[in-house]
C-alpha cells in the first residue's frame, strides 16, 4: 500500500490495529499484519499499535508557500445583520489562548456594511488589528463575494493560523478559501493547542459523529486553518480600552456577486435556534403523539430553552427537520441538554454528546440514553415532566 | 441538463455499538452504505431529471468495493456512474480529494449542476463540495432545503438555504454545485428493474493516469493536513440515576443541579 507499510520484524500479529479500523482494511495473514486496498490511511492503526511501533506512514507532501513568511493569528468575524455572529467571541478566546504560547497578535477580518461599531467591538475582545472592509457592495449573504476579500487580505497579511466558526456559513467559505491557497483546513474542532515544541497548532475535532476524536496538523502549509465548534470554546471576556486598530484594506477590489440575496425568512417557532440554545430540551419516540409535544414546548418556554428532536419524531412529521438533532441533524452542545423519551440511538448521541450536562428522562431504565446522560429520571414523562415544570416554578 | 452527483462510501454506523468499558467503537461486521446524505443528493438528481431532462451521472473516489455503492445508485435509477480510484489517492484529505474529484468531473466534460451530500458520517467535514466548485471555477450554494426553480433557458436557479436560524433564498446561475440537507426530500426506493439492471452493470474505472492531475498534488502527499494522534474520547463519568417516586426523583435532581451551580428556574434572569 502506497505511504502506509507494516514492518514486519515488529509485528507480533496481535491483531489490535484490526480492531481499531473501521475500513475493514488490516488482516492478519500467518501472523503478520497485512494492509489491503480498502485504507484511507486514517491513522487509527497507528495509535493502536504505539506498543510495538509495527505501522509506520510516510509521506512528502507537495511543497507550499514558503511557511517563514507567515506570522500571527487571525479570525474571521462572521456577522449578519449589524451583529457578530455569537461564534466570534468563542473564536477570539481560542485565539488568545493561542497568543500566550505564540506571543503573536491577533488580528480580525471583518467584511460587510457599516461594520466600524463591530470593528470596535472586535477591539474589545482583544483583537489587536481589525482588517475591515466595510463597503455596500458586501453584503451579508454574498458568500462568494466575501470568499474572494478573504482570500486577498490571507494573501496580504500572510497570519500562520487562520481560524473561522463551524457555523453555516463558516462551514462554506473557509473551505474554499483553503483550496484558494492550496493548505489545510481542519473542519469544526474542539480544541486548539500549540505544540511546545514545533510551535504547530494542533487541531483536535470529533469523527464518526463524535465516537472517535482526532489531532490533526498542517505541518508544511499556511496558513494553518480550522472552523470551531460552536459553543465549546470559552468566550473572549471584554476589556474596555484595549488597544488595537483598525487598518482599512480599501485597495482590494471588491468582485461582482454572483449569488444574489432574495430574502431572509426566520424560522417562526420562537425559540427553534439549536446552535446557540444553553437549554435544549428534546422530544424523543416516548412522546407517542405529535399533541404531547406541547409539554415539550411549555417546558423549554419554562426554562427558556430551545425544542430539539430525534429523528423519529422528525420522520414522523411532527416537527420541523430543523429542530433535528443528531447524524443527519444538527450537532448541539448547549450547557443543558434535557432528553425526554429518547431512547439514545447512537446517531441522535453524535449530536448531542457535546452537551456539557445531560439529563435523560425516560420509562426504560436499560435506554442507552443514561449511559451518557450526567443525571437521568427513570419514570414516565408524562409525569415527569409536569412534576419538573411544577418544581422549577 | 448534466447533472452529476458526488457520493462516497461510509461505513454504516446503524448498527455499529460501543464497548462501555474503553468506550472505542465496535466496528467488527460493520457494512458499507451510501453516506446517508447522499442519498438525498441522489434523489434530488433524479427529481430535476424528471422535470427537466438530462442525465445524471454519480461519481465516487474509494477502494475498489465503492462498486457496490455505484450499483446501488445505478438501482435507484440513475444513467451512469463513474469509479475513481487508484491506491495513489489513498490518504487524501479533503484537498486533494476534492481536486481528483473536480479533474474526474472535467474529464467526464464538466456538468450544469453538481449535488453532494452536506458532509459524510465518517469524516463530517463538510468541505469537499466547497472545494470541489473552487476547483471548478463554480458557484457553490451549501445546505440546501430546496431547489424552488431553475430556468434552463437563463441558466437561473432559486434554492433554499437552511440556516441556524432560518433559512434564506439566493438566486444564481448554473454551473453551480449544492449540498444538500435531509429536508429537501424523501429518497425513493430501487426498482427490480433498476436491480436487474445493477446486477448486470460493468462499473468504468479512472485511475490517476487516466486524469489530467498533478501526482504530487493527490493521496497522502497532496494532503497538507496529517492526522497526528486518533484516540477515543473519555469515557462519560457514569451519571445520577434517581428511579423512586417521580416527585422524590425531580426534586433530588433539581438539587443536584442546583449543587452544581445550575438553577433551571433561574436561567431568564442570568
Amino acid at each position: 500500500m502506497n505511504g502506509i507499510e507494516v514492518i514486519l520484524e515488529n509485528c507480533i500479529g496481535c491483531k489490535l490495529c484490526v480492531k481499531s479500523c473501521a475500513y475493514d482494511a488490516i488482516e492478519v495473514i500467518d501472523k503478520k499484519a497485512v494492509i489491503n486496498e480498502k485504507c484511507t490511511i486514517c491513522g487509527a492503526c497507528i495509535e493502536a499499535c504505539v506498543k510495538y511501533g509495527a505501522i509506520k506512514i510516510t509521506r512528502v507532501t507537495f511543497k507550499g508557500q514558503n511557511i517563514s513568511e507567515f506570522s500571527g493569528i487571525c479570525v474571521f468575524a462572521e456577522n449578519r445583520n449589524g451583529k457578530l455572529a455569537s461564534v466570534v467571541p468563542e473564536i477570539i478566546g481560542a485565539a488568545q489562548q493561542l497568543k500566550k504560547s505564540l506571543d503573536k497578535p491577533i488580528s480580525a477580518i471583518l467584511l460587510g456594511n457599516n461594520i466600524k461599531p463591530l470593528a470596535d467591538e472586535l477591539i474589545t475582545y482583544g483583537v489587536d488589528e481589525v482588517l475591515m472592509i466595510d463597503n455596500p457592495k458586501i453584503g451579508d449573504f454574498a458568500e462568494d463575494v466575501q470568499t474572494e476579500l478573504v482570500t486577498e487580505i490571507l494573501k496580504q497579511k500572510k497570519p500562520e493560523i487562520f481560524l473561522g466558526g463551524g457555523t453555516v456559513f463558516g462551514r462554506s467559505l473557509l473551505p474554499r478559501v483553503a483550496v484558494k491557497l492550496l493548505t489545510g483546513l481542519t473542519a469544526d474542532c474542539t480544541e486548539l493547542e500549540i505544540d511546545s515544541g514545533t510551535k504547530l497548532l494542533k487541531q483536535t475535532r470529533p469523527a464518526f459523529g463524535g465516537n472517535i476524536m482526532a489531532t490533526i496538523l498542517t505541518e508544511n502549509h499556511r496558513p494553518q486553518m480550522a472552523t470551531v465548534r460552536h459553543k465549546v470554546m470559552k468566550e473572549a471576556e471584554k476589556q474596555e480600552g484595549y488597544e488595537g486598530k483598525i487598518t482599512e484594506m480599501n485597495d482590494i477590489p471588491i468582485p461582482e456577486p454572483k449569488i444574489e440575496f432574495l430574502e431572509f425568512v426566520e424560522e417562526q417557532m420562537d425559540t427553534v435556534n439549536l446552535a446557540d440554545a444553553d437549554i435544549i430540551v428534546s422530544a424523543g419516540h416516548g412522546i407517542r403523539d405529535p399533541k404531547n409535544l406541547e409539554i415539550i414546548h411549555d417546558l423549554a418556554k419554562a426554562v427558556n430553552g430551545a425544542v430539539g428532536a430525534s429523528r423519529a419524531v422528525v420522520d414522523a412529521d411532527w416537527i420541523a427537520y430543523s429542530h433535528q438533532v443528531g447524524q443527519t441533524g444538527k450537532t448541539v452542545n448547549p450547557t443543558v441538554y434535557i432528553a425526554c423519551g429518547i431512547s439514545g440511538a447512537i446517531q441522535h448521541l453524535a449530536g448531542m454528546k457535546g452537551s456539557d450536562i445531560i439529563i435523560a428522562i425516560n420509562n426504560d431504565p436499560n435506554a442507552p440514553i443514561f449511559d451518557v446522560a450526567n443525571y437521568g429520571i427513570v419514570g414516565d414523562l408524562f409525569e415527569v415532566l409536569p412534576e419538573l415544570m411544577k418544581q422549577v416554578k | 441538463m448534466k447533472i452529476v452527483v458526488g457520493i462516497k462510501q461510509v461505513p454504516d454506523t446503524t448498527n455499529v455499538k460501543i464497548n462501555p468499558e474503553t468506550n472505542t467503537l465496535i466496528r467488527e461486521g460493520v457494512e458499507s452504505i451510501i453516506n446517508p446524505f447522499d442519498m438525498y443528493a441522489i434523489e434530488e438528481a433524479l427529481r430535476i431529471r424528471e422535470k427537466h431532462g438530462g442525465t445524471v451521472t454519480v461519481i465516487s473516489m474509494g477502494p475498489p468495493q465503492v462498486e457496490t455503492s455505484l450499483k446501488e445508485a445505478i438501482s435507484l435509477g440513475v444513467d451512469d456512474v463513474l469509479l475513481i480510484s487508484d491506491r495513489a489517492f489513498a490518504g487524501a484529505d479533503t484537498l486533494a480529494t476534492s481536486y481528483t474529484l473536480a479533474a474526474a468531473i472535467k474529464k467526464m466534460g464538466g456538468a450544469d449542476i453538481i449535488l453532494m451530500g452536506k458532509q459524510a458520517i465518517d469524516g463530517d467535514t463538510g468541505q469537499v463540495g466547497p472545494g470541489v466548485a473552487e476547483h471548478m471555477n463554480m458557484v457553490h450554494v451549501t445546505d440546501i432545503r430546496k431547489i424552488e426553480e431553475i430556468d434552463t433557458e437563463n441558466k437561473t436557479i432559486i434554492v433554499e438555504r437552511l440556516l441556524e436560524d432560518g433559512y434564506v433564498r439566493l438566486r444564481t446561475s448554473l454551473p453551480l454545485l449544492i449540498t444538500v440537507v435531509k429536508e429537501i426530500n424523501e429518497p425513493r426506493l430501487p426498482s427490480l428493474k433498476g436491480k436487474m439492471k445493477a446486477r448486470k452493470a460493468e462499473i468504468p474505472t479512472l485511475t490517476a493516469k487516466d486524469l489530467e492531475i498533478d501526482l504530487e498534488r493527490i493521496g497522502l502527499n497532496g494532503s497538507p493536513t496529517q492526522v497526528m494522534k486518533i484516540f477515543s474520547p473519555p469515557k462519560p463519568s457514569g451519571g445520577m440515576i434517581f428511579n423512586g417516586e417521580v416527585s422524590e426523583s425531580v426534586s433530588a435532581l433539581l438539587k443536584e443541579l442546583k449543587n452544581a451551580g445550575l438553577h433551571l428556574s433561574n436561567v431568564e434572569e442570568n
